[in-house]
């Protein structure tokens, strides 16, 4: 049997990749790195590109293509922790004021103090109603 | 037949009811069943980051990711809430509303400030109107939760972790534990605790590319947001089976109310059919006389 390195591929929402490689090539922050089995421990950022994986010499190179994300490389195992998002630095910058914009729209016109009486009742209310709705329903049966 | 009209109508109208919420049901169960499937798919990302974050917090030496770093005086506290888009579906968004804001009360006599995190309709327009301070919301977000969405909000929350603006960070969702069973839950996602991330496997360290700190960066950063995903993703599985038991005993209530209204309905009609028999005997009886 060949020499061989496990490697899983993995995004916040999917199991990508999992499988037995003897060779691996993935864009990383540096440039390109290729692993083969028994590489030092190493943790790198990746690029968006293309991710190769020999899983043997006879067959063909698998061709995953990632937004970016993160790879671990341990003796015996490669971890790639794809973003499922296209990121960077601006973008990310972008979205937080967007968000952060729309939040201080909506904080104009608002006074600013916490009414937690308010609140407290305005919850004990909708629990209240559950709760006579459940005693009603033992009532009945 | 006074009355038996007034009844059928009633009968038809919560008939419709029933109808409604019987489709409501059917339809809840199968999102939940693409709920849990997500849930689960997004368990070996966290699994494997979470290893990695592990054995970061522990090797690393030369540089200190601020998410690790304890803080002496806490002033201020920061809070993402996660609820649901939409309503009728038990009481799964006051159950974490009430946990949210007891624990803000607490804050608040311990003189912290709070700054909230929504996500979720329901959350949201609930902190509004208590009068929180909202430093960012997200509402929309559909049946699949996309971490594309939450990344602005959770990054307005990180940066002011950073800065100083807050001196801790808390999530509270709705935690899944079986179709019957969800169970509000607060928890501490900054600072990250050691116990949370476990202890590693062996005392060595990783070669970094280029260097350490901003691949810890990446790293901590994308730890805390799959933590935040999996909640969303849970409190969305919560979602749709709270739904799906309240609108079930909804067509239970309305089965036995229909029950109950025909019950009314049958013996109108009967009183009404008695009623009319006895006054054609008595009228037969006034004329062979």
């Amino acid at each position: 049997m060949a020499n061989t390195v496990h490697i899983d591929v993995v995004s916040a929402e999917e199991s990508i990749f999992s499988g037995e490689a003897e060779f691996v090539v993935a864009p990383a922050g540096g440039g390109e790195v290729g692993i083969y089995p028994n590489h030092a421990p190493m943790i790198t950022t990746i690029k968006p590109g293309a991710l190769r994986i020999k899983q043997s010499s006879e067959q063909e190179e698998t061709l995953i293509f990632i937004s970016g994300g993160m790879l671990e490389v341990q003796p015996g195992m490669i971890t790639v922790l794809a973003d499922t998002a296209i990121r960077g630095q601006d973008l990310d910058e972008a979205k937080a004021i967007a968000a952060k914009e729309a939040a201080e729209e909506a904080l104009k016109n608002r006074s600013a103090d916490i009414d937690y009486a308010a609140a407290q009742a305005e919850l004990a209310e909708a629990v209240a109603q559950i709760q006579a709705i459940q005693k009603l329903r033992k009532t009945i049966h | 037949m006074a009355g038996s009209k007034e009844i059928r109508t009633k009968i038809k109208s919560v008939e419709n009811t029933r109808k409604i919420t019987k489709a409501m049901e059917m339809v809840a169960a199968s999102k939940m069943r693409k709920a849990q499937d997500r849930m689960r798919a997004s368990r070996p990302y966290a699994d494997k980051i979470r290893n990695v974050a592990a054995h970061l917090s522990f090797a690393q030496s030369e540089y200190r990711h601020p998410f690790l770093i304890k803080r002496d005086v806490v002033k201020n506290v920061g809070l993402i809430v996660v609820s649901s888009d939409k309503g009728l579906c038990g009481g799964l968004n006051t159950n974490v509303l009430r946990l949210s804001l007891n624990q803000m009360k607490t804050w608040e006599a311990e003189g912290k400030g709070i700054s909230v995190s929504a996500i979720g309709n329901k959350g949201y327009g609930f902190m509004n109107r208590i009068g929180a301070q909202v430093k960012s919301h997200i509402t929309g977000l559909g049946d699949t939760p996309h971490l594309e969405k939450l990344i602005g909000s959770i990054k307005v929350m990180l940066d002011a972790y950073i800065a100083g603006e807050i001196d801790q960070l808390y999530i509270c969702y709705t935690k899944f534990i079986n179709t019957m069973k969800q169970e509000p839950t607060m928890q501490q996602l900054l600072p990250l605790s050691g116990e949370q991330l476990g202890s590693p496997t062996g005392h060595w360290d990783y070669i970094y590319e280029p260097e350490a700190k901003p691949v810890v960066d990446e790293l901590m950063t994308r730890y805390i947001e799959s933590l935040i995903y999996n909640a969303v993703a849970e409190n969305m599985a919560s979602e749709q089976s709270a739904r799906m038991v309240a609108m079930k005993s909804a067509s239970d209530n309305a089965k036995s109310v229909i029950g109950e209204l025909k019950l009314v309905y049958n013996k109108a009609r009967q009183a009404a059919i008695t009623k009319e028999i006895s006054e054609i005997v008595g009228g037969a009886a006034a004329v062979s006389s």
